[in-house]
């Protein structure tokens, strides 16, 4: 029997020593705001991350591609419906979050706004962004709120074939054609940039709000240095090139690289990436042509 | 099933209860919102079926779980829990009395 905080200061303590939060529980207003925002655009950024993929889905390789892609697309949707879920029990309804992601007042993850190029994204995204993204997610499993951390267990579960599949593509082009190995090549460097400013500048956890309200528990760096650490190995003994001249590890296991380019991360996650208008735009063709099957289906149920 | 069931269709939220394996406990899953029953068989299946990753599933509404989240002993009832039973003083005295008690006891 534990009594539950009931002031801010309470409630910081209690979130601090490790403790949880229930969506029927007290919370400060701050709280459930930043909550909101982050998981909200957690949310966004499943069901935008499918539009690069699905553009493929029609184009991919072989029969038993096309299934793993299209599993993969599924997949990330249903982690979109699952994390929009939580967002609804903290107050802010489904619909209204989808309103404000196609509006542009909302946001989504960084590398959902770059184009797919070739097959060899494809390989690349889903093996190290889905590394990277996984890499954050497995943080969450300690998330204060404890609905949102129990959630990310069946999404790691599920990113984690997400990664087989990536790491397959890219193996499977490594021992093809010389034209198959430079398209790998091509989408490492294309998306070597965007990679590396996907977990976020290098803020200190003491001054960064959602690690103070242990909505995150690491720290942007750490997660940067452990997908470094777990990734670049992986890339470097396929014989591919990271385009980072100055990317190497010192001897105490801390890993050196170019300082990542911060304004373009700004400018691409304030909604001015090469894909952001285009796919939004899809993404509200597709929420109106698809309205009669919301307005069927509840009308049917009523 | 009054007027308070009807207008609340078309927008159920559901509970989803997972089994992992045969013989163990259900485990909260997670939730969605669904039409109705049929939906909700369709998602759940969807959601957490479709890798073989569970025995079993309880699909609920929402609605019809009753949460009990304060246990208050106003009496302090501690014979219903260890605390309430400090035997090991009572030991060392019952020992000492038989004359069985160990130096370090």
């Amino acid at each position: 029997m534990t009594t539950k905080p009931r002031t801010e200061q309470e409630f910081l303590d209690h979130v601090q020593a490790g403790g949880l939060v229930e969506s029927g529980d007290w919370m400060p207003d701050e709280y459930r705001a930043r909550l909101v925002k982050f998981i909200e655009m957690h949310g966004n950024s499943e069901l935008m991350g499918v539009l690069p993929e699905r553009e493929w889905i029609l184009r991919a390789p072989t029969l038993q591609r096309k299934l793993a892609l299209t599993a993969k697309v599924q997949d990330e949707a249903g982690h979109a419906q699952l994390i929009y879920r939580v967002v609804e029990d903290l107050g802010k309804p489904r619909e209204q979050c989808l309103a404000d992601l196609v509006s542009g007042t909302s946001k989504f993850h960084n590398v959902f706004h770059y184009p797919t190029k070739s097959w060899g994204d494809v390989g690349v995204i889903a093996w190290l962004v889905d590394a990277a993204a996984i890499i954050s997610q497995k943080a969450l499993l300690k998330c204060s709120y404890a609905p949102y951390a129990r959630i990310m267990k069946k999404i790691c579960w599920e990113e984690s074939f997400h990664i087989l599949h990536g790491r397959d593509v890219v193996l499977t082009m490594m021992l093809g054609t010389d034209e198959q190995r430079a398209l790998v090549q091509e989408a490492l460097t294309r998306w070597w940039g965007p990679l590396m400013q996907f977990h976020g500048n290098p803020i200190s956890a003491d001054d960064d709000p959602t690690y103070q309200w242990r909505i995150k528990s690491q720290a942007n760096e750490d997660a940067r240095q452990q997908f470094l650490d777990g990734y670049v190995p992986q890339i470097w003994e396929l014989g591919l090139i990271v385009p980072d001249p100055k990317l190497r590890q010192r001897e105490d296991g801390v890993w050196e690289y170019s300082e990542p380019d911060w304004d373009e991360l700004k400018h691409v996650v304030t909604g001015h990436g090469p894909m952001t208008e285009e796919r939004l735009g899809f993404r509200r063709t597709t929420r109106e042509e698809t309205a009669w099957v919301r307005d069927v289906v509840l009308a049917e149920a009523a | 099933m009054g007027t308070r069931r009807r207008a609340r269709r078309g927008r159920v939220i559901f509970e989803v209860f997972r089994q992992e394996r045969a013989g163990q406990a259900f485990q909260h899953a997670g939730s969605f919102v669904a039409p109705g029953p049929e939906f909700a068989e369709a998602y759940a299946r969807e959601f957490y079926g479709r890798r073989g990753e569970s025995e079993a599933l309880w699909v609920v509404p929402r609605d019809e779980i009753a949460e009990i989240g304060e246990f208050v002993d106003e009496l302090h009832r501690n014979y219903h829990r260890v605390d309430g039973y400090s035997l090991r003083e009572k030991l060392g005295r019952a020992r000492e009395r038989a004359g069985t008690a160990t130096s370090a006891g």
